[in-house]
């Protein structure tokens, strides 16, 4: 860790006692993490805990309070989401990732059209753009027939991945995932999940927010749970079992009782 | 997916597979389907009606001249709806952006290029006022400019007044400004020479004495046509337009990606601003005068040609091109009762129908667009 110049150590994403107010809410207090490349790492937590604003911390949405984070060894202060994209830290929200009216090619390329021509009647390069677009989606084994079609008639699952294809297109070194598989089926979240995992070994680093712990157990490398702000630690895939994580992440033992009551693991 | 008769295709070329798109898919797909059928509809409900008078060469003209100026400001309001925001103040900025030019050039006895330069700047710091309101206070825009629509439209009374010494409307603009390679950009008949030519040579009417009985396009209809051509290049074809129908569709989303989304807003009404003024300079050079009624109700046509085009209310989605067949349909239904047996006042009742028809239209087909259920 403290050997900087060794490229091999450096996580990726260094982020250092970072806390964020929101006039008297204190929505994160004093949270450090890393990310290394061609990992997974895992963000567990209750709702309100903290984790959607962390992301957007990194991702250049907000400003930390206090605290900063290094991106490569550097320190970096985002004050938009651009400047973030910039640094190769791609963010697939939820429900904002895509814009359901435009099409699978236009959201893809959105703000980062190739252009043609000279100014200025610079152009956007379409035909190359459907070209890669089509491309891109093949390789991760959906079939946009059409490019032009809206991405509106595409599934969650496919839409969460043209999001991460764009991600990655763009040469994305970090990924964040919030929530990905939460509003997915099975087959659908099978698909979001299996393209992480490809992601992952291309070398990006991923930090992955999910409520569900099955998720997070198939994909991740290393998990920090957050509670009310704070992080319960850090634990990689041996150090923890399923169902430790599971107890951690409720708060422990609320939900072990609910299991017993129950006569089952929850 | 695959039917009986075609087999698996492993080997097919990519592009093969975008042909089966079929072409009414295609056509489906494009927003200003709705304005062209009921440009059609229009067209044979005139052809059954009205005098045939309407279909010579000076009936188009007759109907182009007045569906140009609304066309300007219909092709500046799609653009600003597709963006996700509203401009109600463009007709009392088309009355605003009058008086700034008509006193610019008498009161102030300012060279024409100098009075455009200064209408223009004008408008364009309203717009940007217009703009930012907006994007600071996060209101509807539709608040906002509604409020402008009464300050605009107030502002401009008191300021004729004050310039004319108590009247409503300021004369003289005409002989204040000389003629001219500039003057003719703005006002009189375009492309004299073609039609002259085209006379002599039978191709059009004439006159016994040899002049054709249509002399040459209103200028404003070759504004219109560019206007409306270069809006539709500019959302097609350039980035910009993609980040106006992506800020639209969802802001957020549009942020998240790296869109500069309140420059791309202010922008969008520094040109519905803008496209006001031209209109105002036109309008101003062709009556000789600033009105203060000039524009009134604009604002309602010019969105009503929007939505004709295929413009969602809630943004994100229509087409420059639309409105330009919406204005059209409207200089044709306001101008073609005239030259039927019907009651010109069944104007509105006609209007209204197609609105309530087109905003049903484009409904269903933005369901279809997206797949929604
Ligand atoms: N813009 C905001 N203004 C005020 N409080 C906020 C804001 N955003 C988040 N919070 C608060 O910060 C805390 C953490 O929220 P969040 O990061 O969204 O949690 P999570 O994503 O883990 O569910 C919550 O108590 C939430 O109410
Ligand atoms: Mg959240």
């Amino acid at each position: 860790m403290t050997d900087a110049a060794s490229p091999v150590t450096t996580p990726v994403i260094d982020v250092r006692n970072i806390a964020k107010h929101y006039g008297s809410v204190i929505a994160l207090s004093g949270i450090s993490l890393t990310l290394n490349r061609g990992e997974v790492h895992c963000l567990l937590g209750d709702n309100g805990a903290g984790k959607s604003t962390l992301i957007k911390l990194l991702s250049g949405v907000v400003r930390p309070t206090t605290g900063d984070f290094l991106v490569d060894g550097e320190p970096k202060s985002f004050s938009s989401p651009r400047d973030a994209l910039d640094a190769g830290i791609a963010t697939v929200y939820q429900d904002l990732a895509m814009i359901p009216l435009m099409s699978v090619t236009r959201n893809f390329f959105m703000g980062r059209e190739p252009l043609k021509g000279f100014p200025p009647f610079r152009y956007i390069d379409l035909e190359h753009c459907n070209a890669v677009t089509r491309e891109e989606m093949a390789k991760i084994g959906i079939d946009v027939r059409d490019p032009n079609q809206a991405v509106g008639t595409l599934s969650g699952g496919e839409r969460q991945c043209v999001a991460i294809a764009r991600a990655v297109y763009f040469g994305a070194k970090v990924l964040i995932l919030d929530e990905p598989t939460s509003a997915l089926g099975v087959h659908q979240t099978s698909m979001v999940l299996k393209y992480v995992h490809q992601v992952r070994q291309k070398g990006l680093g991923v930090i992955f927010i999910t409520h569900n712990v099955r998720h997070a157990y198939a994909v991740g490398d290393r998990f920090t749970v957050l509670n009310r702000g704070k992080t319960l630690g850090t634990q990689t895939k041996a150090g923890i079992a399923m169902d430790e994580l599971q107890n951690l992440m409720a708060g422990g033992k609320e939900l072990q009782q609910l299991a017993d009551e129950l006569g089952g693991t929850v | 997916m695959t039917s009986k008769g075609q087999t698996a295709e492993p080997t097919a070329r990519a592009d093969e597979r975008l042909i089966k798109v079929g072409l009414l898919t295609r056509a489906m797909r494009r927003p200003e389907l709705g304005a062209v059928a009921g440009l059609v509809l229009v067209a044979i409900f005139f052809f059954a009606f009205a005098n045939h008078e309407m279909f010579t060469l000076s009936g188009a003209m007759t109907i182009l001249a007045p569906a140009s100026q609304l066309g300007i400001l219909a092709v500046a309001a799609a653009l600003l709806m597709i963006g996700g925001e509203f401009d109600l103040s463009i007709g009392s900025m088309v009355a605003f952006t009058g008086l700034v030019f008509g006193a610019s050039v008498t009161n102030f006895a300012m060279p024409l290029w100098l009075a455009i330069l200064a209408t223009m700047l004008v408008a364009g710091v309203m717009g940007s006022i217009n703009g930012q309101i907006v994007i600071r206070s996060r209101l509807p825009s539709f608040i906002v400019t509604l409020a402008f629509l009464f300050i605009l439209r107030g502002l401009t009374l008191v300021g004729l007044k004050a310039v004319t010494g108590g009247s409503t409307q300021l004369r003289g603009v005409g002989d204040a400004v000389p003629d001219g390679v500039l003057r003719n950009l703005f006002s009189g008949l375009a492309f004299e020479g073609v039609f002259s030519w085209l006379a002599s040579q039978n191709l059009i009417e004439k006159f016994d004495n040899g002049l054709p009985k249509v002399a040459g396009v209103p200028v404003s209809v070759v504004w219109f046509v560019a206007f409306a051509a270069l809006a539709t290049w500019v959302l097609l074809r350039s980035r910009v337009g993609n980040w106006i129908f992506a800020v639209g569709g969802d802001p957020n989303a549009a942020r998240n990606s790296g869109v500069p989304v309140d420059r791309v807003k202010t922008g969008l009404f520094v040109v519905t601003a803008c496209a006001a003024a031209l209109v105002a300079i036109i309008t101003v050079l062709d009556a000789g005068s600033a009105d203060a009624r000039r524009g009134f109700q604009k604002e309602f046509e010019a969105i009503i040609a929007a939505v004709i085009g295929g413009c969602l209310l809630t943004g994100g989605y229509g087409s420059a091109i639309g409105a330009f067949f919406g204005a059209i349909i409207f200089g044709m239904v306001s101008i073609g009762l005239s030259y039927t047996s019907f009651d010109s006042d069944w104007f509105q009742v006609f209007l209204g129908t197609m609105l309530l028809v087109a905003v049903l239209f484009n409904n269903y087909i933005r369901r279809k667009v997206t797949g929604e259920r």
